[in-house]
């Protein structure tokens, strides 16, 4: 069981629990604005950028390259962005803090 | 029938790879196009960067220009969205995206449903049809008053236009089908002005960018590109699924006992079949792309089929892998004039699959003429003219 946070661009914070699939599945699940998931989390539509807060940012691992290629052309990314389609929720996840981009 | 049965059995549904060793050789390759050539870009990563790279590679030229071939002799009205650039484009964006992102709202996809639902059990009682025209350009007519929120009744018109919106078997652009789709919209524009509904003509009639009210003009531009990016398109996408599980009747199976898989099934058959090749942009400064010079005021192309097989980004590029994970297509485009109608697509095809899951044990082919395109020294299959099968 992971509890992830996330907080969307108009700073409303939703707090979900999760054991399996997907970041961005459990945000389409929760209705988080800003996470539409388009393209079912086959890192293709990248309409599911997350900034992870700094202060979490260890509790992830590193994008991969395609991850990184898709984010590269992103005008809005920095240094913690992701696409959480390409994050899975497990306990490693836990008490994650995500900032909605979009 | 048999002989077109063993020969071609594994072929139909086979969308080869015309652009390979271009794209490996050079990543580019040179076309003609009415005395105004276009640099066709073949690599995912030259395709990606020159779709994000919306000052030097333009959209908002001449009306027309950007599309190959080009219509800038049929038409003289800027489709919108599409042939606007940033930072005009986010305002009209903006204000469309939320009519665009509908299907994915429940009661929306139950209309979709219903329509295809219907559609399929209709040509199961046949013991054969053809695809393109008694099917998939039904279903894509039907489906679109869905998204316009226009009556179910509409679709009988544009059902009754044919395949092609810009096109006709005999001429590339055809002026005159162009004129049937004008007139249509001038008329209906007209219609929702004087008794303004909740379809999307009246959205955009009263709606107010930047301070301006929307003009008729603008209005029309906007439903232009509505009906034309989402024809041929939705048509090759639905027509070539239904080939490739003629061929696959296992896929078909593998959807039923596995519907979870069904959202990465459509983006692989998207990746796949790339149902529109390319589209291009107009440069604004002499530059390069993959080291090779192109000129200011030159056209160059975003070729998503070639970037779709790109083998630096897609292991066994040529294969339909049905639940492919990672899977970065290019097949709705990419970056700030990504596809409008993706979401509406998706709906579509992800209800098709689960209900031919459901319906349909067996398809067999009967006979099918394939579409290939020309550009210059690429000849490129892109769906079928005709295709003919049985539902069983």
């Amino acid at each position: 069981m992971a509890k992830i946070t996330f907080i969307t661009k108009d700073q409303e914070s939703i707090v979900v629990e999760g054991t399996a699939g997907s970041v961005m599945e459990l945000a389409v699940q929760n209705n988080v604005k800003g996470i539409d998931g388009d393209c079912g989390g086959v890192c293709s539509c990248a309409t599911c950028h997350v900034q992870v807060d700094p202060a979490s940012a260890d509790k992830l691992g590193e994008a991969s390259e395609i991850e990184q290629d898709m984010l590269e052309l992103d005008d809005d990314a920095n240094e913690y962005s992701r696409l959480c389609c390409q994050l899975q929720v497990t306990e490693a996840l836990d008490g994650v803090v995500l900032n909605v981009v979009k | 029938m048999e002989h077109l049965k063993e020969d071609k059995k594994t072929k139909l549904s086979e969308f080869p790879d015309a652009f390979e060793q271009a794209r490996i050789e050079k990543g580019y390759g040179e076309i003609d196009d009415q005395n105004d050539p276009v640099t066709m870009l073949l690599r995912l990563k030259d395709v990606r960067k020159t779709a994000h790279n919306w000052k030097t590679f333009i959209s908002g030229a001449e009306p027309g220009r950007i599309v190959v071939p080009s219509e800038v002799h049929i038409r003289d009205i800027r489709q919108i969205p599409f042939e606007v650039d940033p930072p005009e484009h986010k305002s009209y964006r903006d204000l469309v995206e939320p009519w665009f992102k509908r299907p994915l709202g429940e009661e929306y996809q139950k209309v979709l449903k219903t329509i295809i639902d219907e559609l399929i059990d209709e040509v199961l009682t046949m013991d054969q049809f053809e695809v393109v025209g008694d099917f998939s350009l039904k279903l894509q007519s039907r489906a679109l008053t869905t998204l316009l929120n226009v009556p179910y009744k509409e679709s009988e018109t544009w059902i009754d236009w044919g395949v092609h919106v810009f096109r006709s078997e005999d001429t590339d652009l055809d002026g005159g089908k162009a004129n049937i789709l004008f007139d249509y919209l001038d008329e209906k524009i007209e219609e929702a002005s004087k008794n303004p509904g909740d379809d999307l003509y009246s959205l955009l009639l009263s709606a107010v960018v930047d301070g301006k009210k929307m003009t008729k003009e603008e209005v029309k531009g906007v439903m232009i590109l509505t009906f034309a990016g989402g024809r041929d398109t939705v048509i090759n996408a639905v027509t070539n699924s239904i080939a490739y599980f003629a061929e696959h009747p296992n896929s078909l199976k593998r959807i039923a006992q596995e519907p979870e898989i069904t959202g990465r099934a459509v983006e692989e058959l998207v990746r796949y079949f790339a149902p529109l090749t390319h589209m291009g942009r107009v440069v604004t400064e002499d530059t390069q792309v993959c080291e090779h010079a192109i000129k200011n005021d030159s056209r160059v192309s975003l070729c998503w089929a070639s970037a779709n097989r790109d083998s630096a980004a897609f292991e066994n590029p040529n294969e339909v892998v049905l639940d492919r994970k990672v899977n970065p297509h290019v097949s709705f485009g990419f970056s700030t004039h990504n596809c409008l109608g993706a979401t509406h697509a998706r709906q579509i095809l992800k209800i098709l699959l689960t209900s031919l899951a459901e319906k349909v044990k067996d398809i067999e082919i009967k006979d099918a003429k394939e579409n290939i395109e020309e550009w210059g020294e690429f000849n490129r299959k892109v769906g079928f003219k005709n295709i003919t099968v049985s539902f069983n």
